[in-house]
Parts: C-alpha cells; structure tokens; sequence
C-alpha cells in the first residue's frame, strides 16, 4: 500500500546538511476531546425525542337527521360499551332489557373480566358481518378513555364500530352501579 | 532458556480515528434535534397503537387541555389571514390582523378575541385564557364557526384537522369537537397519540404477523 509521508514534522529523516534541530512532536492526545465528544453525544441523545408523535384516524358518520336514514345493527351482532368514571366499563349485548339483567361490569384490564377479552368472546361467537360495537362515553369519562376504547377497536382489528351519545337511562344505570360499587368497596 | 524479546508496544492509541466517529455522531445528533417550542398548552396525550405519523403541513389542530378548554391553531398564515379578513368583515370585531396571523393560538371566545389578540404572545398561558367555548350547555359552540371559516378559508384544499387532547379532558369537550367537526362535514379527523407498542398475541399482532396491511 501506498503510504504518505509523515514524517515532516516528526523530524526522522536528516537530509545532509540539515542542522539538527529539536523538533517537537505535533500530535496531540486527542483523549480528552474524544471525551468531550462523546460527553456531548450522550447530551443530544438523551435529549432527541425519536418518537414522533402519531396520528390516529377517526371517520365520523354524517348525522342522518332522520330516523329511517340511520345505519340499523342487527340486535343480535350488538355490543354496547358504555365508558364511565375512571376507567370502568360497561356493557351489553344486543338490546338492553327493562331489568337490565344483561348490564355488566368491566374494565381496561387484560384479565378475563377486561374488555378486550369481552370483545374477543364477542366477536367469536357472533358472524363478522352483523357485529356492530356501539360505544357510548359517559359524561363522566375521559378523553384517554374514548382513545383507549377506539385503540382497543384496531387492536382487536374490529371493522365496524360507532361513537354515539349515550341514553338517559344508561347514564341512570351508570350512575347507580358506580354509587353501587363505591358502597361495597367503602 | 532465554526469555525472548518481545518488544514492547507503546499503550498509546491513536485517537484520531475514535475523535472523528464521536463528531460525526455529535454532529448528527446536533441536526436531528428539534427541541421543542415550549409549550404554552400542556398536553399529555394519551397512547395508541397507530403507527402513522402525524402530519405537519396544512394542519389546523384543535387541543383540548386538562381542563377541557379548546385551543385553535393554524399554521398556514395566508389562511389565517384569510380567516382574519372574514372575521373582521362578517363578525364585525375589528382584530389586529397582524396579532391574528402572528398567533401560535386562538383561545378566547369571539367577544373577547380583540382583547386576547392584545396580551403580548409569551403571556398567552393556557392556564390563564378561557379557550374557545365549546360546551353547548353553556353557551353557543363557537367552534363551529371556526371550523366554517377554516373551511371557507381553504376552499376545498385538503386540511389535515388534527385533535390532540389531553388525557384528563373529559368527554364532554371531546365531544364539543366532534360537533363543531360534524356540523362542517369535517368528517375525517386524526387524533394526536404517543406510539405504543401493540399487545403480543393480539388480533393485530398476529395479522401483522401475517404482513397484512393496516388499514387506519
């Protein structure tokens, strides 16, 4: 290989007739800059955020004003989730009976009583095409809830799902099982 | 026996090479910063799995804060001037025009939109302005004329309309937005989220396993 020379300030050579002269050596440690560099290099990398921010996508239903024009869910493929005060869930199925027999209790969890695994049962035991999840946040409930419940439509890989304003007597129901829920707990 | 020479060899390395990987990398860490602009509404945003990024041309965003107060914003200037004319001409409240582009945010009420525009820009703290009304219990959703006249304003142009609210915002104010949207036939929004990992062994784990393509 090819090597350049070097050696003009290193002063090896001695051409003749060249008076010997102390020549000093013109490296430097370069160790406390490599320092300093990577000092710095850890600086912005702790400070660099990577993680953009992302967006999710969200297709609202144009508001049919009337009745007949509205999207009819089959009652059978129905699941209700009704969002409430900090982060409890309930649902149910098809039609909500007089009783409210078929109202349940739920929550973000990933145990069995969670409402992905409701989900999950949900969607298995009824034909793709007639599952409809209307979700129904609660006055009460947050903005992270409404954007954890939609998460939990594209975790599941659901197609068909709707945002709708929830009804008086669920908001009732609700209120009194929340009520029901901090009497037993206190 | 003798010991064979081994010549000694100096410690010392040649750092040169070391120094300039550490530059470089510096150096592209440097560039690939973007601080960011200090925010004068704190937002937390809540996490999703979507794996779009969100866009950073033509936005027009609505935050929703802890509070539940809501904050306009634009970037597009000549939109904003645009909007600015229009509300000078229709609504009759005689604005800065100036103060209006030059704005990071809208958040007052019309009524008090002269006086907002006249609090020097690093004074505007989300914690101290009343945001855009939005509750219709209270009062008219004047975001729904905001959103008609960012409507008119880009005259058909795409606008990408962006929400980002904080976690604690109650639905409520979510659902003052989604109104305002509704009632202009915005009827494609995207929401702000941190990236999060998608749950192993979920239906959409598995079909990106399978390399399907998310439709979002």
């Amino acid at each position: 290989m090819a090597e350049m020379d070097t050696s003009s300030g290193g002063g090896h050579k001695k051409g003749p007739g060249v008076k010997k002269a102390k020549k000093l050596s013109t490296r430097v440690d370069l160790t406390p800059m490599v320092d300093l560099g990577f000092l710095l290099i850890t600086f912005f990398i702790f400070t660099t955020t990577m993680s953009q921010p992302t967006a999710m996508r969200l297709f609202l239903p144009k508001d049919a004003d009337k009745p007949e024009d509205q999207n009819k869910a089959k009652e059978s493929g129905a699941l209700t989730i009704i969002l409430g005060k900090d982060g409890n869930i309930f649902y149910y199925e098809g039609i909500l009976d007089n009783t409210a027999s078929n109202f349940k209790n739920s929550n973000f969890g990933i145990g069995d009583e969670g409402i992905r695994n409701v989900i999950l049962r949900k969607k298995a035991s009824t034909n793709e095409k007639d599952l409809v999840i209307v979700i129904k946040p609660s006055s009460e409930c947050t903005y992270k809830n409404v954007v954890d419940i939609l998460d939990e439509m594209s975790i599941n890989a659901l197609k068909r799902y709707a945002l709708v304003d929830i009804s008086d007597i669920e908001n009732q129901l609700v209120v009194k099982s929340e009520q029901n829920a901090a009497a037993t707990t206190k | 026996m003798a010991r064979p020479k081994i010549p000694r060899k100096s410690t010392a390395i040649d750092m040169t090479a070391m120094c300039d990987v550490a530059f470089l990398l510096l150096s592209f860490f440097i560039l690939a910063t973007k601080f960011k602009p200090s925010d004068a509404i704190p937002i937390q945003t809540p996490n999703s799995v979507a794996a779009k990024v969100a866009p950073d041309k033509d936005v027009v965003l609505v935050e929703i804060d802890k509070d539940g107060k809501a904050f306009l914003s634009m970037d597009d200037k000549q939109i904003k001037a645009t909007i600015a004319d229009e509300i000078n001409a229709t609504k009759n409240l005689n604005i800065d025009k100036a103060a209006f582009v030059n704005a990071q945010f809208i958040g007052s009420s019309f009524s008090q939109l002269a006086s907002f525009l006249k609090v020097p820009e690093e004074d505007r703290k989300s914690s101290s302005l009343p945001g855009i009304p939005i509750d219709s219990t209270k009062g008219p959703n004047e975001l729904i004329d905001w959103m008609k006249l960012v409507n008119d304003a880009y005259q058909g142009k795409k606008a990408n309309l962006l929400l980002k609210g904080d976690n604690l915002a109650k639905y409520p104010a979510f659902k003052g937005v989604i109104d305002a949207f509704k009632k202009n036939d915005f009827l494609k929004f995207q929401m702000v989220t941190n990236p999060e990992a998608i749950p192993i062994g979920s239906e959409l784990w598995k079909n990106n396993l399978k390399g399907e393509k998310r439709d979002e």
